[in-house]
């Protein structure tokens, strides 16, 4: 079971709380287990158990949670954390602190999980799971195109999030200063492509 | 040659390993010549980990796993253990 604490990190980002994680990852493993013959050999256990996982959450827990499903983010500009950190208006930021020191865990894993899930899905199997836009289009069940577009806009709120929080624990100076580089770059049309 | 605009616009599927390698080329070739463009690359590039890293630390309560392990009597990924 080498893959258990990941599928068990991955259910806590998909449920958000330790209680129905332990029993989704509990379920996708039986589900798995039945379902074993179905698994081809030689192709990749680690993807084919995510999905199993993916699935469980969206056909059981999801229900059970009661969410009003959200699919609105707010729209944030491209570049916004990295224009706020990378710029001069960093307060406390010293030469020798790095991301991973701006940052609490747990206010990662609350801007993760605080996202919509149409966006908290990919975002979580790209960036912490790093799957291809393929298999997670696959595992979603939506084209490569919207899983593209879901990260884009999921990240740049996943960002806005974290800004905010190192904003209010006093790591960032609340009034930007405008940054000059990169300025009007604007990355991808945020359109979501019409499925099907 | 990709220029600033082509270049941050693949940003993202270039950290994610999603380019061919035709456009991958272009976007490295842009990268060793603009200081600009490979700052913002190498954050993301450092933001991604971080976020991962941050994720990841769950500790799984105390008896999950020999919870799942009651449910079926084999070792189904061939790590050698039970599961």
């Amino acid at each position: 079971m080498q893959y258990a604490p990941q599928l068990y990190s991955a259910a806590m980002r998909m449920t958000r709380n330790r209680s129905d994680a332990e029993d989704l990852v509990q379920e996708a493993y039986l589900r798995a287990y039945r379902g074993y013959g179905s698994f081809e050999e030689g192709t990749n256990l680690r993807a084919w158990l995510f999905r199993i996982l993916t699935n469980t959450y969206i056909n059981t827990y999801r229900a059970k949670q009661r969410r009003p499903q959200e699919t609105e983010l707010n729209e944030v500009e491209d570049l916004y954390m990295y224009r706020r950190i990378s710029g001069v208006d960093v307060a406390a930021r010293s030469a020798e602190d790095t991301l991973f020191d701006l940052f609490t865990d747990d206010e990662v894993k609350a801007a993760l999980e605080n996202l919509p899930e149409s966006f908290r899905m990919p975002v979580l199997l790209a960036d912490v799971e790093d799957f291809s836009y393929k298999e997670i289009a696959e595992m979603l069940d939506i084209p490569m195109g919207t899983v593209m577009s879901r990260l884009h806009r999921g990240r740049k709120a996943m960002q806005k999030a974290l800004i905010d929080f190192a904003t209010e624990r006093g790591m960032l100076a609340r009034t930007p200063v405008p940054d000059t580089s990169l300025r009007n770059t604007t990355l991808r049309n945020t359109e979501e492509p019409t499925d099907g | 040659m990709a220029d600033c605009n082509q270049t941050l616009r693949e940003l993202e599927a270039f950290l994610d390993g999603e380019l061919t390698d035709e456009t991958q080329h272009a976007i490295h070739a842009h990268l060793e010549g603009c200081m600009d463009c490979l700052q913002a690359f190498d954050f993301h590039a450092e933001l991604k980990t971080v976020i991962s890293q941050k994720c990841l630390n769950d500790e799984m309560p105390p008896g999950l796993l020999s919870r799942i392990e009651q449910c079926f009597g084999e070792d189904i990924d061939g790590d050698g253990a039970i599961g």
